[in-house]
């Protein structure tokens, strides 16, 4: 039996450990959840850890999961055992080459983290759906409902495909699984190797092409014998589930873990049975042993080998006695008879019924259900409303349990008081911000207590949909027994609540059980706490007989030299009350991590945590809780009552948290959400915002050029408009001449403003009176708060300034055309943002825009709420995403049918001539469309013609009707990152570029995959260090620009807005209007470069010094002047890359842990810097007959 | 010409050391100084406060973001091999020492009393030929008195020397009140040299912008006076070694502190004004000098202007104070 040690892991690094154990060569693409497995197994090449075969597994990033697939089965086709890991998308991209190496009986496992595909809209949550679309190729799938099964699995699987060479997916839930952390028993190295039979690793390298050996495989077949040769494979599907029985018994004689293809679990004469896989599995098996206990018979069939379905092992596993079946699965199959599983189970029981071999007396009842899509919560109460509709004689077919279905209703009624779980667990929800670190100190004190105690302990973090200030809740469990429970905390005994703002928008104790312990990080002292809590918490506190206590986080983390961070020292407080482990004991444990932890960094590190945590334990106070609700606080609403009533009944439901309650009729049938919801949102996310000083500003524009929450604003407006004006609105007279008696104002929207401080870096103005004051300053919120909002009340009623009175060309003149990209919750300072923002300022009432999967789309179209608006005639950006790859594809569709309406349009316009007025129709058809002033006119015959046409009520009047608003140019543009640009979508935006078509593709490029945190891409730099590049990227970054001009008809632009923003701003307006493809390579500086976002601005233009990023336009339209269609726009490199590099991590980083490595690379870095503008340069000398003409030329 | 010389007990082939500045940083800037003909270096000061400013920056840089969405909960991949600044410093001084003839002195300043045992034995594991104690820091804390100040010294030198076998020498700053006495209780608590004087950062005030200018103007030959006047009161009064340093910027800084008593003349400025190869010009000066005035070592010169020596002691007290201001005018001419 073994010994083996005993860990506290997450799913996804208990599989990769077995992956990369046994695999020599990982090829692999990020997504989530699925990236962490990959960027294990990199981490662990990087550090030299060795497989079971004593080498390196060589680890490939490649460009897409089709590549990834593509190398996968080249390498196995060679003879290597090689794996991958993927999810969702991931997945049905490598589709093709599953066929093929199913269809060539290839040993091989696909760890999956199973996610839900996108379809109305993307998510990246955990269900079958992708599975269920691989269950075509040939692939067998092997199923975990746990972290310690996903990592025995992962084994099982290896070694069934190598027996049977029948390639396997391994998956289990994504997130609920990958990203729980779990107590589990690792398989020590001596049971893997005795699970990997030496002859068939041998045989599966005898297979491999090999010239001493030659033959072909991959043959065109033909109808002679395609069909016989597809039925060659049959036995070995046949023997693969005896097969893996015998290797689930084999592997129970080495750990004592026995698994069954088919587990079952429940009263040995069950009627009623539900069939489920994965993590879903566990909670029925909790919830059937505790109906058990009151004598229920009931049942559960948990199925580990999904297919091939073994109808005999199926049937063996039923109790005899079973009456009604309930077969659970996680996707849906539109249009279909039902779900896959449930197909399997109908389909093995109507057979057997058919040909006798049905082990019971009667053919049960079954029905089929989902539950759980988009990882939805599905609990005790849940799996207990199946089981009791299993006891009803109409039990309602093709159910859904764990939403309510008020359209079709399928949706089953459950109780959601229903609470099974034993007294003995400590159940703790933890609430905190994503940067305020509680996160991490929960997984720590998960591997403090789970490794250095017998308790169990489980972990499982949700976070919310933005990327800055947003929220985590931490569901925690400890006790005596393994922890079985894969579902969210309903009700806990400890909540921690670590940032005390949250109490004031958030119903924190909503799942506190009676005399629950609850901690709060709190300004105000035990004795002065009560009166700031809003009156439900302080209901809450008194009904459920809470024991409260509070801390002051902040201060303590101050006085013992700790900054902001607070982490510490609410784990403390954890430990100290939560009565996991007996207080001393729980101290001396803290104080021992601290010891290991910092141990490295001197005595004085670890003596000043020490004196943290005494000095916590010195501050934590109990309140003592006065009898009555007193307070006069009210919980701050979601949206004013102002919001639409979409966003009242829909939107705020989500944003409170209580997405989960709302019905199936509340939700769109297709994915279409308004435009213009973040308004709303009012997030209040950070304490400190830039107060705007009048006097001193010049007005120049750059502020709000830059800002990227879109929180500046700026008007200019007769005087005489601020007669109505508050009392403390700011103006200043219009510093522009031709102006007189007009005032501007620059308007802070402070409750959307992230704190960024960009505005204040970027600002020139500085006051000649005092140091450090500039134009724009950070100040704290509070003081100035309620002016604020009356102020921006008051902005709002000045109307937006005409458009055809504002001057395009210039940052000073940008500030005062409408963003209509607000609000967003990209990362406080986002380099992608200001760009994406600018664009909607300059063409957002005419834009479409396709946007590429990444942080864009995130931040752009994350639900709640979307940053897109319109502006007050209603116009506004029309936005999608499609997928990941296609975007340039998906673009150019836009611009097609752009192309073909428009032609319709004109087409029909004729037709109509005489109708509609022939002088009319001339104009129409003959309007020049450059300047704002124009297009207005334009709209303004538009809105006459469309009267015109209402009027005629015929069908072709109808028809143009249809298509007319086409008769308005549009802007068509392609959003997306590198990753999409550089990798996965390149060939697409190659061919699209090529394409010839009037489209604009601006790269939001970060040099690295951010969305996914981090990962190399083919714009990563020379010697930056990413995922995937631990070592620094050892190749240059691709170029873009000098690829895209190379067609000659292409529009080309680098740009980067901290450098020079004019020819940002200068360079998108020459994309726009270059009526061919337009390329606009945009300098983002990202968190993921490893720099204090203040200085992203600085770093831009530093980029640009040191010739990294030199920014160019070559714009096709000036060859045929013989003008040099190629500008340099910047000067030549005058500081060294390192200047620039090293105020980066992603450089430090490498010359921290690589010094000698990190100088080789970068001396190489610098040379090809300067070799590259010397190529630049002489482009920038020739003359435009030197770039090559094309049919576009006219 | 022999221009040997000892220094902490370590023989140097010259008297000329580069001190503790960018140039000596870098292995190329050490080889560098070695061709150039220096006959030591002080390599550049390991700065604790900013090693953990460092480390403090790049663990927060790292885990930026991270645990924040869950799409990205890091930003960075995981690398074992993070060095603390120490390490790549170290790695310098290991490599100097292999590579160059000439000793490397080490030079720390620290924060904590951990810091400066540690780093110190660090650097004698690494091979240091010496150890200099960079002392620095304005006392802007009011309520520190001037005795805690030199408690503070003395305090770190006993650590210091109980833990490394190494010789160890102090770089001081001029603004003890009584920098005699304090040189003695220095020597007598052990210090192996002591190095006169620190230049300290002092801001100035840009009235354009109305910020802090931060300044770092290299030091001119006009600096020497207050080494140069400290180090022939202490010759001969103390066992320990004296190095000077500000201002050496020809061969004539150099004699001067020579004769005053110095055992080693530091450079910087003229070394990072010059290259490093300026240092054999400086040297040049002091043999030619020597030659003519037929000085055949370095020990017939050296103290020979000290406060003890010379034949007008008074003048480095501060009754020359008065006396120059008696002379400010010309003795011979009429006002």
């Amino acid at each position: 039996m073994s010994s083996s040690k005993v860990v506290t892991l997450e799913g996804g690094e208990a599989v990769a450990y077995i992956a990369y154990r046994i695999n020599e060569v990982c090829a692999i693409y990020p997504i989530t959840p699925s990236s962490t497995m990959a960027e294990l197994a990199d981490q662990w090449a990087a550090e030299g850890k060795l497989n079971l075969w004593g080498n390196v597994p060589l680890v490939v990033e490649m460009q897409s999961e089709a590549g990834a697939a593509g190398a996968v089965h080249g390498a196995l086709q060679t003879g290597a055992l090689t794996t991958t890991f993927t999810a969702s998308q991931g997945l049905l991209l490598m589709i093709p080459n599953m066929y093929k190496i199913a269809g060539e009986l290839t040993a091989t496992v696909f760890h999956v983290a199973a996610r839900s595909l996108a379809a109305q809209g993307l998510s990246i949550f955990g269900d079958h759906s992708d599975v269920a679309a691989v269950r075509n190729t040939g692939f067998a799938q092997l199923v975990s409902g746990s972290v310690q099964e996903a990592h025995d699995m992962a084994l099982l699987a290896q070694a069934a495909s190598l027996q049977t060479r029948v390639p396997f997916v391994h998956f289990f839930d994504g997130f609920r699984t990958s990203h729980e952390v779990n107590k589990l028993t690792l398989i020590d190295d001596a049971h893997i190797r005795a699970m990997i039979a030496p002859d068939l690793v041998r045989a599966h390298r005898g297979r491999a092409l090999n010239p001493d050996n030659p033959f072909i495989r991959g043959t065109a077949q033909n109808p002679d014998v395609y069909f016989q040769a597809r039925e060659t494979v049959n036995p070995f599907y046949a023997r693969l589930p005896g097969v893996m029985q015998e290797i689930m018994d084999a592997f129970a004689a080495l750990t004592g873990r026995q698994y069954h293809l088919f587990e079952y679990f429940g009263h040995p004469e069950a009627e009623r049975v539900v069939v489920i896989m994965a993590s879903g599995a566990e909670t029925l098996r909790e919830t059937v042993a505790y109906l058990m206990k009151s004598g229920e018979k009931c049942g559960v069939v948990q199925v580990h080998l999904a297919l091939p379905f073994s109808a005999e092992h199926f049937l063996a596993a039923l109790p005899k006695t079973v009456r009604s079946i309930a077969v659970l699965d996680r996707t849906k199959l539109p249009g279909s008879v039902g779900e896959p599983l449930y197909q399997d189970v109908l389909t093995t029981l109507m057979e057997a019924h058919g040909d006798g071999s049905l082990p019971m007396a009667q053919l049960p009842r079954v029905i089929g259900g989902r539950y759980g899509l988009s990882s939805k919560e599905f609990t005790p109460a849940m799996a207990k409303a199946v089981l009791d509709e299993l006891a009803k004689d109409q039990p309602k077919q093709h159910f859904t349990v764990g939403i309510v279905d008020d359209v079709s209703h399928t949706s089953l009624d459950y109780d959601p008081a229903f609470d099974i779980e034993p007294d003995s667990v400590v159940r703790a929800l933890f609430i905190g911000l994503g940067a305020d670190g509680t996160v991490g100190a929960n997984k720590n004190s998960i591997k403090i207590i789970g490794e250095s105690t017998p308790l169990y302990a489980q972990g499982y973090f949700v976070y919310d949909s933005k990327k800055s200030g947003s929220r985590t809740v931490s569901h925690v469990r400890f006790g005596p027994d393994p922890i079985h429970s894969p579902y969210l905390i309903q009700s806990a005994g400890f909540i921690g609540c670590h940032q005390f703002n949250f109490v004031l928008d958030t119903d924190v104790l909503e799942h506190a059980h009676a005399g629950a312990t609850f901690l709060l990080n709190s300004p105000y002292g035990a004795d002065s706490v009560w009166p700031q809590l809003p009156r439900r918490l302080q209901e809450r506190i008194i009904q459920q007989s809470i024991v409260f206590y509070v801390i002051d986080a902040s201060r303590v983390a101050r006085e013992v030299g700790m900054g902001s961070r607070t982490n510490t020292i609410m784990q403390t407080c954890f430990f100290a009350i939560s009565g996991v482990l007996p207080r001393e004991e729980a101290i001396d444990k803290i104080k021992a991590a601290i010891r290991k932890t910092y141990g490295k960094k001197g005595e004085e590190v670890v003596q000043k945590n020490f004196l943290a945590v005494d000095k916590t334990l010195e501050c934590l106070h109990r309140v003592a809780v006065p009898e009555q609700a007193d307070s006069r606080i009210e919980l701050i609403p979601m949206v004013p009552p102002a919001a639409p009533e979409f966003v009242q009944k829909v939107t705020a439901v989500m944003m409170a948290g209580h997405g989960d309650s709302l019905p199936v009729s509340m939700l769109p049938v297709d994915g279409t959400y308004p435009s213009g919801t973040t308004q709303w949102e009012k997030r209040n996310i950070s304490s400190y915002v830039p107060v705007w000083e009048p006097d001193i500003c010049i007005q120049c524009g750059n502020c709000s050029f830059v800002c990227p929450h879109s929180v500046i604003r700026s008007k200019f407006y007769p005087e005489s408009l601020l007669k109505d004006a508050p009392e403390g609105f700011k103006s200043a007279p219009i510093s522009a001449r031709g102006f007189p008696e007009t005032r501007y104002t620059l308007q802070i929207y402070v409750e959307d403003c992230t704190g960024c401080s960009l505005c204040v870096e970027v600002c020139p103005a500085k006051s000649l009176q005092k140091s450090g004051v500039k134009a724009i300053n950070m100040s704290p919120k509070a003081p100035g708060f309620e002016q604020s909002k009356t102020n921006i009340g008051f902005f709002e009623t000045i109307p937006v300034n005409d458009r055809s009175r504002v001057d395009f060309s210039s940052v000073r003149g940008a500030q005062f055309l409408q963003p209509l990209f607000e609000f967003s919750g990209a990362c406080s300072g986002c380099g992608e943002t200001p760009y994406v923002r600018l664009i909607t300022q300059l063409f957002g009432d005419r834009l479409l825009v396709a946007n590429a999967t990444g942080c864009s789309s995130i931040y752009g179209g994350n639900l709640p709420t979307t940053p897109w608006t319109k502006n007050a005639e209603g116009r506004g950006p029309a936005w999608s995403n499609s997928l990941f790859e296609d975007n340039a594809e998906f673009g150019l569709g836009f611009r097609l049918t752009g192309d073909k309406h428009l032609e319709l349009a004109r087409q029909l316009l004729l037709e109509l001539k005489d109708e509609v007025g022939p002088a009319w129709v001339d104009e129409i058809l003959a309007a020049p469309q450059t300047t704002e002033s124009e297009i207005r006119r334009q709209r303004i015959r538009l809105a006459e013609l469309k009267t015109r046409l209402f009027k005629l009520d015929t069908e072709a009047a109808k028809d143009l009707l249809s298509v007319v608003d086409h008769l308005v140019r549009r802007s068509v543009w392609i959003i997306g990152g590198d990753g999409w640009a550089y990798d996965i979508g390149s060939s697409g935006l190659d061919h699209v570029l090529a394409s010839g078509r009037n489209v604009n593709v601006l790269v939001l490029d970060t040099e690295v995959y951010s969305n996914t945190g981090g990962q190399m891409s083919k714009s990563t730099p020379l010697g930056a260090v990413a995922k995937f590049a631990a070592a620094g990227k050892q190749v240059g970054k691709k170029d873009l620009a000098l690829q895209a001009i190379s067609y000659g008809n292409v529009y080309v632009a680098r740009v980067a807005m901290g450098a020079n923003p004019q020819q940002t701003l200068l360079a998108l307006r020459e994309a726009e209007a270059y009526e061919g493809p337009s390329l606009v390579l945009a300098y983002s500086h990202c968190i993921a470069h490893g720099i204090n976002m203040l200085q992203g601005l600085k770093q831009q233009d530093l980029a640009v010094g040191c010739g990294h990023w030199p920014l160019l336009r070559y714009n096709p339209a000036l060859r045929q002047t013989d003008k040099n269609p190629f500008v340099l726009d910047s000067p030549r490199p005058h500081i060294k890359l390192k200047d620039y590099a090293f105020n980066e991590l992603r450089y430090k980083m490498l010359a921290n842990a690589h010094p000698v490595e990190s100088e080789h690379l970068m001396a190489l870095a610098q040379q090809a810097v300067l070799q590259k503008w010397d190529v630049y340069e002489e482009m920038a000398s020739r003359s435009g007959s030197q770039f090559h003409p094309d049919a576009s030329f006219k | 010409m022999d221009l040997t010389t000892s220094y902490m007990g370590i023989a140097l082939k010259n008297p000329l050391v580069a001190s503790a500045s960018p140039l000596t940083g870098t292995l190329d800037g050490i080889k560098r100084l070695e061709d150039g003909g220096v006959a030591a270096v002080v390599m550049a000061s390991l700065f604790e406060e900013q090693i953990r400013h460092e480390h403090d920056a790049y663990t927060h840089l790292v885990d930026m973001g991270s645990h924040s969405f869950a799409e990205s909960l890091s930003y960075f991949p995981k690398v074992q091999a993070y060095h603390l600044g120490t390490e790549n410093h170290l790695n310098i001084l290991r490599r100097a020492v292999e590579s160059v003839r000439i000793p490397v002195i080490a030079s720390i300043n620290c924060v904590s009393p951990e810091g400066w045992m540690d780093y110190a034995k660090q650097m004698q594991q690494a091979g240091a030929a010496g150890l200099e104690l960079n002392i620095y820091g304005v006392v802007a804390d009011l309520a520190t008195s001037s005795a805690e100040v030199e408690q503070r010294y003395l305090d770190i030198l006993t650590a210091v020397k109980a833990n490394v076998g190494i010789p160890v020498s102090l770089k001081l700053s001029p603004f003890f009140s009584a920098m005699g006495a304090m040189a003695q209780r220095l020597d007598q608590a052990g210090a192996d040299g002591l190095v006169l004087f620190n230049r300290f950062y002092q801001p100035d005030i840009d009235i354009t912008t109305l910020e802090v200018a931060p300044t770092l103007q290299l030091s001119s030959s006009s600096e020497i006076r207050l080494p140069l006047l400290w180090i022939a009161l202490l010759y001969g009064n103390i066992k320990a070694s004296l190095a000077a340093t500000r201002g050496v910027e020809t061969g004539d800084e150099v004699i001067k502190y020579i004769l005053a008593g110095a055992d080693a003349v530091m450079s910087t400025s003229a070394l990072l004004r010059h290259g490093p190869g300026y240092a054999s010009n400086l040297l040049k000066g002091l043999a030619v000098w020597m030659e003519a005035r037929g000085f055949r070592n370095l020990a017939q010169l050296r103290g020979n202007m000290s406060h003890d020596q010379a034949n007008n002691p008074a003048a480095f007290e501060r009754a020359n104070y008065l006396r120059m201001l008696e002379s400010y005018q010309n003795p011979f001419q009429d006002s």
